[in-house]
């Protein structure tokens, strides 16, 4: 399993470069997947009101109005329709990838588990909806959809006469039938919609709308689409007749061919073992969770810091309990806590300069803790020698750095660049342990953790609290997102940032004020 | 990158998408039927007759019974098996029992059968027994029929309208 992940996840890794060589980083198709699919939920919503109300329920009327629709009207129902087809066809190609991509990421064991499960009845409803579309629809595509499909619901043993049995004939046929898949279609996707509430409500801040951008882009596509090759019926459905060539839509029906051909028992067998195992991936091994953040209300004043930067909404914000003047506390859900040190980062006691006092901030993760890091960046500090010393922190899913580590470049690694106070860069700039630091970790906007990036791109602007100290140098901070796979583009980026070093003779002047404030007294904490 | 080579790339990636997502929208087209055969489609359900008759009650049993329970016969459950037949040109193509549904085989037996035929002039019978006679059918129907290319013939059952309909 975990190689199968890896080269996903690889796989994953270069298309996202790939992508985020056109297009801005907030813009790029594949790191807003799930904000993409509520767009093309509205879409389907927005365009299946209005085909409903040209639309006949009745089996003798319902092709007609369609086609009334499509030729008639083109110019609007039509274009609905299509942009209906197309959206729908949009949402399961991005949903798809998207539980791809999580499995990829391993986003869906430990604290993701909610999420995960709570996903999969949301994918066979979105699939339910989708053919029930085809259905009412009654071409021979529908008349096909609606043959293998009663016919393999019939080899449930639970039917007391064979409901295929309502396509035996063209008398056979009932509008009422056409009365249930319509209430089918709109009730399934509305419970979808609920259940879709329900999957976020363990990640704070959801992204559910697409940049502006890209869903302006993404429209002009459906639209083109619509107008260009819109979506028609194909000749209308005749139970007299057996409907032996259909253009399937594959991305709603590409099990059906299987359906027809594999025995009953197969096909249920398979299917029901699919979702089983899918349901219960996030146990197929379970994770071993790293221990969750700590909080140590010693040094907490209950700036809420931590509870704001959460990225699983895993914290909340209690009355005090320990009798001090503040008013509440942060209490972490373990059962949600991904122990990423988001919070550890954002915590305002998370200072490396003291050294009088213990070092221990107001909430940390017990097994990579902050005093562990300072321990860690003043041990990496120590053998770097040089002109150009340079300090990297690599978050846990950024590229592999073994190798790039040598005399003058060190590696601090971190579970997420979040966990990085941004204290610790004046520490090392100030205290002369390296001569410029270097952040590197997942692709920009596809954070492991999802908020590392953004919180330290914002924290090093100086837009998020805690911000970098206006007296680091930016020119010696130099950020490069390159992902699991970026080592090469790392060390391109690294060697660039090396020059610039000295090409600004930063370092001469950084070590004359070093030299300064040494005589004058150690720097404030 | 210059900035039209970037929206250039980015047209292009929409565009490529557009056609990914238009084409398999309703394409390749899906042959699942073999060229020039027709077919037969028998379905229905049906309840046979009893394993065991009723029995007439006596008036004195009934007014034994609550009165929210009398009726007129007692009947034990379980029907006999469905023994049906369906014969093209002489030859038979389905012959099976239908065992009643239902835990205490008290429902109706069921088929639904497809069967691929070649196009021409055919005569179809279909034949259902649902009594306890030892031999023979209590039901029969022939048909002469000349099947187009992909017609669908569905044969029904449908024993208040006289036995098998063909449609």
């Amino acid at each position: 399993m975990s190689i199968i992940r890896l080269m996903l996840g690889n796989l994953f890794d270069m298309i996202e470069r790939f992508l985020g060589r056109f297009f801005p980083s907030q813009w790029n198709p594949m790191l807003n997947l799930g904000a993409l699919g509520f767009f093309f939920y509205w879409i389907i919503t927005v365009s299946g009101i209005y085909v409903y109300i040209f639309f006949d329920t009745g089996v003798n009327n319902a092709y007609a109005s369609i086609e009334y629709m499509t030729h008639e009207q083109w110019y609007l129902a039509g274009i609905m329709r299509s942009l209906h087809r197309y959206a729908s066809d949009l949402l399961i190609i991005v949903m798809m990838i998207h539980l791809l991509r999580e499995f990829a990421r391993d986003r869906y064991r430990g604290a993701h588990w909610f999420s995960w499960v709570t996903g999969v009845p949301v994918m066979v409803m979105m699939f339910v909806a989708g053919i029930s579309g085809y259905w009412l629809v009654w071409d021979k595509l529908a008349q096909y959809v609606a043959i293998v499909s009663t016919e393999w619901l019939d080899l449930l043993p639970i039917f007391g006469e064979p409901i295929a049995r309502n396509f035996l004939s063209p008398d056979a046929l009932e509008s009422r039938f056409f009365t249930l898949m319509i209430f089918i279609h709109i009730a399934i996707p509305l419970i979808a919609l609920a259940i879709l509430w329900v999957h976020l409500q363990r990640v704070s801040k959801p992204v559910i709308n697409p940049p502006r951008g890209l869903a302006i882009s993404v429209f002009g596509l459906l639209m083109a689409l619509s107008l260009f090759y819109p979506a028609y019926s194909q000749p209308p459905a005749d139970l007299a007749m057996v409907p032996a060539n259909v253009g399937l839509d594959w991305f709603y029906l590409p099990l059906y061919p299987l359906l027809e051909t594999l025995p009953g028992s197969v096909t249920w067998g398979m299917g029901t073992c699919f979702l089983i195992i899918l349901v219960a991936m996030p146990w197929l091994p379970p994770l071993k969770r790293a221990q969750p953040a700590v909080v140590d209300l010693d040094n907490c004043n209950g700036c809420e810091r931590c509870f704001s930067d959460c990225p699983y909404d895993a914290i909340d914000m209690v009355a005090r309990s320990d009798g001090r003047a503040f008013e509440r506390e942060p209490l972490v859900n373990l059962n949600k806590c991904v122990a990423c040190g988001l919070c550890a980062g954002a915590c305002p006691t998370s200072i490396p300069f003291r050294k009088m006092s213990k070092l221990s901030p107001g909430i940390d993760l017990p097994d990579n803790t902050i005093v562990s890091l300072r321990d860690q960046v003043e041990l990496v500090a120590r053998g770097l020698v040089g002109p150009r010393r340079i300090m990297v922190f690599n978050c846990g899913h950024g590229p592999d750095l073994s190798g790039v580590s040598s005399d003058n470049v060190g590696v601090v690694a971190l579970v997420c660049i979040g966990q990085l106070p941004p204290a610790f860069i004046d520490y090392v700039l100030s205290r002369d342990l390296a001569d410029g630091v270097m952040l590197t970790g997942c692709l920009e906007n596809s954070c492991d953790s999802r908020k590392g990036i953004d919180w330290t791109n914002a924290r090093l602007a100086g837009q998020r609290d805690p911000h970098l100290r206006g007296r680091v140098e930016r020119a010696r901070v130099e950020t490069f997102w390159a992902g699991s796979t970026g080592k090469t583009q790392f060390s391109a980026a690294l060697n660039k940032f090396a020059d610039s070093l000295d090409a600004t003779a930063l370092i001469q002047k950084a070590r004359s004020e070093q030299s300064k404030v040494t005589s004058e007294g150690k720097p404030d904490a | 990158m210059p900035d039209t080579f970037r929206y250039a790339s980015q047209f292009l990636f929409f565009t490529i998408v557009a056609v990914f997502v238009g084409y398999f929208s309703n394409q390749p087209v899906h042959r699942h039927f073999p060229e020039g055969m027709a077919q037969i489609k028998l379905g229905f359900a049906h309840g046979a007759k009893r394993k065991i008759d009723c029995r007439k009650l006596t008036a004195k049993e009934i007014a034994k019974l609550p009165a929210n329970q009398r009726r007129p016969n007692n009947c034990t459950r379980g029907r006999i098996p469905i023994h049906v037949q369906l014969i093209l040109d002489g030859k038979i193509l389905y012959d099976d029992l239908l065992i009643a549904t239902g835990l205490f085989q008290d429902g109706r037996g069921k088929v639904y059968r497809k069967i691929t035929v070649p196009v021409g002039p055919h005569t179809i019978t279909a034949r259902l027994r649902d009594s306890k006679r030892a031999s023979g059918f209590d039901y029969e129907t022939t048909r002469q029929v000349v099947l187009q290319p992909y017609q669908n013939i569905a044969i029904d059952f449908r024993a208040d309208a006289g036995g098998f309909l063909f449609r």
